[in-house]
């Protein structure tokens, strides 16, 4: 019969999709004994054959049976778990992968990987010596000695009395057998109890059956699955030869015993539910679309502006009269209203956090491979995987962190013979590490490889022009090059780090999501690459300045300190004021006025005020006009339309309908063109940077 | 023709199941967890009911055990959907006067084929 | 709304008319999103001198292009009702919104498109790869603007960030 049930394949695609997940993250662990993890892998291969089988994926189903059939014999014990097999398996896993896509987007697959994989598992099927004889599961045995000749079962079925409570009904069961043949009945009176004992709830008969068909022993055995724990059920082969007289005398109520405890459908293998074995979530969950998600999210975001137009009435009805009462409601009113908008916020934006490990658990698998291709013995470690972040910069973190872990395994780790030279253990170890700091999310990718070759470094970059033989620079100057344009020390492109995907482009992406990335390096002992990222990318704290009649904002977390200017701490170079003093360090001085030309610049030193503002781990003095409110504000997109800004990373509607602009400091850095750290030695304060 | 209750927080979960009962002529009323599947079993006369085993609220297992107290519920076959054919399941299912199960993911014909043993 | 002529049945287009510098202008009504009284903008640095700002369209944040800097005109501080026509156009990629400042509205006109005739080279302080053609409407020259090169020349197209493969 045809059902047409296409409607429900993306759920299976989903399901799919994530038992191979868990495949592979079984199979990467695998351990001989582990009875578990063989047991999940089985499941997980078998609940896609079945529904790759539901919906005509043939190809899928053929060749996740192999797999299926593999990983049956190991779970059994009768296969050891080999590193080949485990291998295989892996690769097994890519190859569903590939097909169930092929199958999901209706094209044909063709990638030799599966049809060479597909031979290798029959291969390593049939070499081992398999332990159990030719008739494939211990409950066939009865019958295997009679296989020619069975012509059907003698089935003796005895029901334990309260089996109707279960809402059973036997005589359905016998129906279902029908399904394979025909049969016959022959009831046993003989426990009846006289009427007026009799219970009718309870039942006191049972029957021998006899079933024509060529059905097998588990065909049999699966209609009576349910009643298993509540009957006897013994079924012996029905022989050709046998007469309807044998069969009353082939079937003693010994046999009945001893056979009941022998054919049990594969009730023994004591298995632990996933659900006992990775904690378990106490709430439910839901899919919800992200169109949906992010609908609300817009929601919430005119809900703050609205909330800010409110408050600013509200601060104007404060100065018209103080002491009437309904007003003072109405500004307690407002008090708690922010507050509601900002818990709101906050609880609508979690909802698209996500823990990071949906990103890190694509690692195990990369860093297998591409160490097995160096001939790198590597140990993955993975902290932080709980710590969560916005979907969408997941998203796009992914990629770049990739590139960042490669270039580890690529340059950063040594080979074994070179790590055992170096006085280190052969196996060498990377770790990703995520944690929240302030508004931000880190994640440190660590190796204890060789370090950066400060030296190489720098002759390339002499070579490519970015800097000059006589200038000077600290040896965390030299390596953070490798994250200009054009800079690449790999001599031979080589697919892993190669491609021509440099590390500026991994830092271009980084801080296009609004994060930043450094590194720290020790030769010999290994390096650290930190990004960190914001956690929100849609609602930020903002300081509220005014620059010539001007506001703008400023992000409240790149805020140190604001003071006061002071005079004495002005210090000009050629003429131009250009640095800061602040707790003994110059630090460059931004002038707003001056950067976004705005008119009126004669007199902004004498009175002012300074920011100190943090970003990239530099500080830099921005000098504004006043310091107005602090308010939660919406970023909004300059580019949707209009166009991207240096120094500008958004706008956003005020309280008064007005439009202000949030100040980028790292953009602002460009448009002033300055160095980006400063000592106070006398060629850096010079010298320029490209 | 018989009236099956279909309760599953999966709502593809529910539809698949109804379609493929609806197609042979069953009448399906579905319910969302164990209490809704509960509220809406008095609400009529069924012949089999077939539950998820993991739903908010009340789980499929408790749902039995509190259908089997309801007098017109006690011979009513019960079905539980379960995701794999752990016998500790099977066992709680059993407990809980559960009639048998069925393994998803869910095979169309399979669902037929096995309701006729509890079912005309 | 004026017709130009009685026979309902000839292809026509309807356009939205306003005053820059003495001159009559109009724009295909279809690429009108709403006329908007003008306000002050926000001043975005460093941006091309035709660009007065930035404004808040209902939670919508469009530049303003002055179209008189945009031709090298000087501002006239006494425009009375000065406005801002929102057009809502396709950059190639996507839509976009933006506002053009001018002197003032004017009307709308249906215009049979048979009566559109191309307009002779520098007929005005617009340059020519702007104009789609001349009508007159009762003995008034109008100069019929096309509204997405206009708004797609060059300083406002889109930046790319390239991407990680």
């Amino acid at each position: 019969m045809s059902i047409d049930l296409s409607q429900f394949i993306p759920t299976f695609l989903e399901e799919s999709f994530e038992g191979l997940e868990l495949m592979e993250s079984s199979l990467l662990n695998l351990k001989q004994g582990d009875d578990d993890s063989i047991n999940a892998i089985f499941r997980a291969a078998h609940s896609i054959k079945g529904g790759a089988g539901t919906f005509g994926f043939n190809r899928v189903t053929d060749f996740t049976h192999e797999v299926e059939t593999l990983l049956d014999e190991m779970r059994d014990g009768r296969r050891n778990i080999t590193p080949h097999d485990t291998d295989l398996l892996l690769k097994s896993v890519d190859c569903i992968r590939l097909l169930i896509e092929s199958a999901r987007d209706g094209i044909e697959c063709n990638d030799p990987q599966i049809d060479a994989n597909f031979r290798a598992i029959q291969l390593s099927l049939n070499n081992d010596d398999v332990v159990a004889d030719a008739c494939s599961t211990p409950s066939d045995d009865p019958a295997c000695a009679a296989e020619e000749e069975r012509v059907g079962w003698l089935i003796k079925f005895v029901p334990s009395h309260e089996i109707l409570q279960t809402g059973n009904d036997v005589l359905r069961l016998f129906i279902a057998l029908e399904e394979f043949g025909q049969y016959t009945t022959e009831v046993d009176l003989g426990e009846l109890p006289p009427l007026a004992e009799l219970d009718p709830q309870e039942c006191h008969l049972t029957w021998k059956l006899t079933l024509t068909s060529d059905c097998s022993l588990d065909d049999v055995n699966e209609v009576f699955e349910w009643v298993e724990d509540e009957c006897q059920l013994v079924v012996t082969p029905l022989q050709a030869s046998q007469t309807k007289a044998n069969e009353e005398q082939g079937i003693s109520d010994d046999v009945v015993a001893e056979a009941a405890e022998v054919i049990q459908p594969q009730a023994s293998a004591p298995v632990i539910s996933e659900a006992e074995k990775v904690p378990v979530q106490s709430v439910g969950s839901i899919r919800v679309g992200i169109d949906k998600v992010d609908a609300l999210i817009n929601r919430v975001g005119e809900l703050v502006i609205t909330q800010a137009m409110l408050k600013q009435i509200g601060n104007e009805l404060n100065e018209l009269d103080d002491d009437n009462d309904t007003l003072t409601r109405l500004r307690e009113g407002l008090v708690q209203l922010e507050g509601n908008s900002r818990d709101l916020q906050e609880d609508v934006m979690r909802i698209r956090m996500l823990p990071i490990n949906f990103v890190f658990n694509r690692f195990p698998r990369m860093v297998y491979d591409v160490s097995s291709k160096l001939g790198k013995q590597v140990e993955l470690k993975l902290s932080g995987e709980s710590t969560e972040l916005d979907k969408t910069v997941m998203e796009k973190i992914g990629d770049p962190l990739v590139h960042l872990v490669r270039n580890s395994l690529d340059h950063g780790l040594e080979t074994p013979d070179e790590r055992i030279a170096a006085g280190k253990e052969p196996t060498g170890t990377v770790h990703l590490n995520a944690y929240h700091q302030g508004g931000y999310i880190n994640i440190d990718i660590s190796d204890d490889g060789r370090g950066l070759n400060t030296e190489k470094i720098r002759e390339k970059a002499l070579e490519k022009g970015l800097i000059n033989a006589d200038q000077s620079f600290s040896d965390q100057e030299i390596n953070e090059l490798i994250f200009a344009p054009g800079f690449s020390t790999a001599d031979a492109v080589s697919d892993l780090s190669g491609r021509g995907v440099g590390m500026d482009v991994v830092r271009r992406n980084i801080e296009s999501l609004g994060g930043h990335v450094s590194l720290s390096s020790t030769p010999g002992k290994g390096s650290i690459f930190s990004v960190s990222l914001p956690l929100t990318l849609a609602i930020l704290d903002g300081q509220l300045i005014s620059v010539a009649g001007q506001t703008y904002i400023v992000p409240l977390v790149s805020i140190v300190e604001s003071i006061q200017i002071q005079q004495a701490a002005l210090k000009g170079i050629a003429g131009q004021q250009s640095l800061y003093l602040y707790r003994e360090q110059y630090i460059p001085l931004y002038s707003i006025r001056t950067l976004f030309d705005l008119p009126d610049k004669t007199s902004e030193f004498d009175e002012g005020m300074i920011i100190i503002v943090e970003s990239s781990g530099h500080k830099y003095a921005l000098l504004v006009d006043e310091l107005k409110d602090q308010q939660q504000v919406v970023l909004k997109s300059l580019e949707s339309n209009y166009m991207a800004v240096e120094g500008i990373s958004g706008a956003t509607i005020l309280g008064n309908g007005g439009v202000a602009l949030i100040i980028d400091i790292k953009g602002l850095n460009n448009l002033k063109k300055q160095p980006t750290s400063f000592d106070t030695s006398p060629q850096m304060l010079q010298g320029v940077c490209a | 023709m018989a009236r099956i209750l279909v309760v599953d927080d999966s709502a593809s979960i529910r539809n698949m199941v109804s379609f493929t009962l609806k197609q042979q002529s069953y009448e399906t009323v579905e319910a969302v967890d164990g209490n809704d599947g509960l509220a809406k079993a008095q609400s009529g006369r069924f012949d089999l009911v077939i539950t998820d085993v993991n739903m908010p609220g009340m789980d499929g297992i408790t749902l039995c055990s509190k259908l089997r107290l309801l007098p017109a519920f006690k011979f009513i076959p019960v079905l539980i959907l379960t995701t794999e054919s752990s016998p500790d399941l099977k066992m709680r299912g059993k407990n809980a006067g559960a009639t048998g199960w069925l393994v998803k993911p869910f095979n169309p014909d399979k669902l037929l084929s096995t309701i006729k043993r509890v079912i005309r | 709304m004026s017709e130009l002529s009685q026979s309902i049945s000839e292809p026509s287009k309807q356009f939205l008319s306003f005053f820059l510098a003495g001159e009559e202008y109009a724009i295909d009504i279809l690429k009108v999103q709403e006329i908007r009284d003008w306000s002050a903008p926000t001043i975005v640095p460093n941006s091309p001198s035709y660009i007065d700002g930035v404004v808040n369209l209902r939670g919508e944040i469009i530049p303003v292009i002055n179209l008189r800097s945009r031709f090298s005109l000087a501002n006239d501080p006494q425009l009375k009702n000065p406005i801002v026509i929102v057009l809502n156009v396709f950059d190639g990629k996507k839509y976009r919104l933006m506002g053009l400042f001018v002197d003032a509205f004017s009307e709308t006109y249906d215009v049979i498109t048979s009566k559109i005739n191309p307009a002779p080279a520098n007929i005005s302080v617009i340059d020519d790869e702007f104009i789609i053609g001349l009508t007159t409407v009762d003995q008034q020259m109008i100069i019929l603007l096309d509204a997405d090169a206009l708004l797609n020349s060059n300083e406002l197209a889109p930046q790319h960030i390239e991407n990680v493969a």
